[in-house]
């Protein structure tokens, strides 16, 4: 496998102590506890940072019981927040009252500096659930979970294949950049990248060419529309009390947020 | 149950217009071990392909005791075992053992006795220890391997093989023949690897431009220099065929070497 591979697919996958309770809760508690710690951060209103604050222990909580080290954590965060974020950024230049701060050619106002802090603790919140999820569920286990949970089984074919194939693509398309490379193509003006085209024409010929063959290779295994499971997913004690003492932190921090205000 | 195959007259076109089979006349008999060989472009996957109902042309076709029609395709494919040429074009699922899992789990069998099937199928193509792991992980020699256990696992009466030893090294290709050899199946290997046919199989078939050109004992078809060349294949340059033993079936006194491997 390339470099390119190694590199960008390492980020993906289990981080942590694999046998830790955390990893060893059902997808399904996972899901709705982590997505549950999303919404409450992001419905939250912009002022209430101890409800922030709340969200952010409990994420704590789930990473220190996982031993996720926080280098994980930020590693995989480095590539996630900048696209966030970059949605917020112009808030402060754009939302007016309050104090303002002449920045040369921009003028920011202290009432967009807030709505910007707040909206940047909210999307770390989401950020770091989405990033504990997967750093404590193997993505086919997230898509187990998704799959009880009644999500549409198409999407999670679609999703599983994704997955799969994911790896064999970038293969190939390493193996066609070295060949590129190989008879010495180094592109250096914009006219030059026309054979990259023709690369991303051939990937896309290929994977079409392979998604016939996978489809007939399922057939010819008696494919009927559906993936059957082994072992059925089973919701324990555990994932419940997970689930249970998760959302009551939650909610409790979020009514009290709403009686602060 | 028989799992011998009639075909009659069988032929194909490919809606670019190709005609990758034009009549094809096989007849293999159950516990038969055949080797379909030919340049690419001949219609062996065609042919394989069509086994298993993927394709249906024109003539007649007889597969496993199943005129093959739609109507027969649900236990035409329990009874046919076909492994793709390329493992990554079969092994789809998350998990080796999940994927060994597939088949049988389409076949409505009971999770107790798929737990079976996928411990018997892995340990037949000696990929036990590779259950957990994801099929990327795995080298190309291994990954054929768990492709045939993906298939061994439903329990076909007849394994059908796509170029089983294509980009293999010797040593993976040492071990598939290894593996092969000990499947008591009938069989039907489609390759151009003729010292894996001369091993393998006891019969041979010739397919070129979508005919059977050639069908007899897999040496006789294999010693005719002439007919070789005519077909665009060749044996490696100072094979000897006449020091290739075939390799003798599961239930059969085993050669001293077979011996020898199993022991250490």
């Amino acid at each position: 496998m390339g470099a390119l591979c190694n590199h960008s697919l390492e980020l993906t996958g289990l981080a942590g102590d694999h046998a830790s309770p955390v990893h060893r809760l059902d997808p399904r508690a996972k899901i709705v506890a982590l997505l549950g710690v999303t919404l409450v951060a992001v419905t939250t209103p912009l002022a209430a940072w101890p409800a922030y604050a709340g969200c952010g222990a409990v994420l704590a909580g789930v990473a220190v019981a996982a031993k996720i080290p926080a280098r994980d954590i930020w590693r995989r965060a480095r590539f996630l927040l900048p696209l966030v974020l970059l949605v917020g950024l112009f808030v402060p230049f754009v939302r007016s009252g309050g104090q303002a701060y002449d920045l040369g050619p921009f003028i920011v106002h202290e009432d967009g500096l807030r709505t910007f802090a707040a909206v940047t603790a909210k999307a770390t919140i989401g950020t770091v659930s989405a990033i504990l999820l997967g750093a404590t569920t193997s993505f086919p286990g997230v898509l187990r979970g998704l799959e009880a949970m009644r999500v549409p089984r198409l999407l999670i074919l679609i999703a599983a294949f994704m997955y799969r194939y994911l790896f064999v693509i970038v293969e190939e398309t390493g193996r066609m950049r070295a060949a590129l490379a190989a008879r010495a193509y180094r592109p250096r003006t914009a006219l030059h990248a026309g054979a990259l085209g023709r690369v991303a024409t051939a990937m896309f010929l290929r994977t079409y060419a392979r998604g016939e063959r996978v489809y007939l290779a399922m057939l010819a295994r008696g494919y009927k529309g559906g993936v059957p499971q082994l072992t059925p997913l089973v919701l324990g004690r555990a994932d419940l009390a997970f689930v249970g003492l998760v959302l009551a932190a939650l909610v409790s921090l979020r009514i009290a947020a709403e009686m602060a205000l | 149950m028989s799992c011998a195959i009639h075909a009659i007259g069988l032929a194909y076109r490919y809606p670019n217009g190709h005609a990758a089979l034009q009549g094809v006349d096989l007849h293999v008999q159950h516990g038969e071990r055949v080797a379909v060989l030919g340049p690419n472009g001949a219609g062996k996957t065609t042919l394989m392909l069509h086994l298993n109902g993927l394709m249906s042309g024109e003539g007649k076709l007889e597969v496993a005791g199943l005129d093959v029609s739609p109507r027969s395709l649900r236990d035409l494919r329990l009874r046919v075992g076909l492994v793709f040429q390329d493992p990554d074009d079969q092994l789809f699922m998350p998990t080796v053992e999940e994927d060994v899992a597939f088949g049988p789990l389409n076949m409505e069998v009971g999770p107790d006795e798929v737990r079976l099937r996928v411990a018997e199928a892995l340990a037949a193509v000696r990929m036990q220890e590779a259950a957990p792991r994801a099929p990327y992980q795995l080298s190309m020699g291994e990954r054929r391997r768990v492709a045939i256990a993906s298939v061994l696992a439903m329990r076909p009466s007849l394994l059908v093989l796509d170029e089983p030893s294509a980009s293999l090294d010797p040593r993976a290709r040492r071990e598939l023949v290894d593996v092969l050899a000990h499947i008591e199946r009938t069989m039907l290997v489609t390759t151009h690897d003729l010292p894996l046919a001369a091993e393998l199989c006891e019969r041979a078939v010739i397919l070129a431009a979508g005919r059977v050109v050639a069908d007899g004992p897999c040496h006789d078809v294999l010693a005719d220099t002439a007919l070789l060349a005519e077909h665009d294949l060749e044996l490696p340059a100072g094979f000897d065929l006449a020091r290739v033993e075939l390799r003798p079936r599961p239930g059969e006194a085993r050669d001293a070497r077979v011996d020898f491997a199993q022991a250490t």
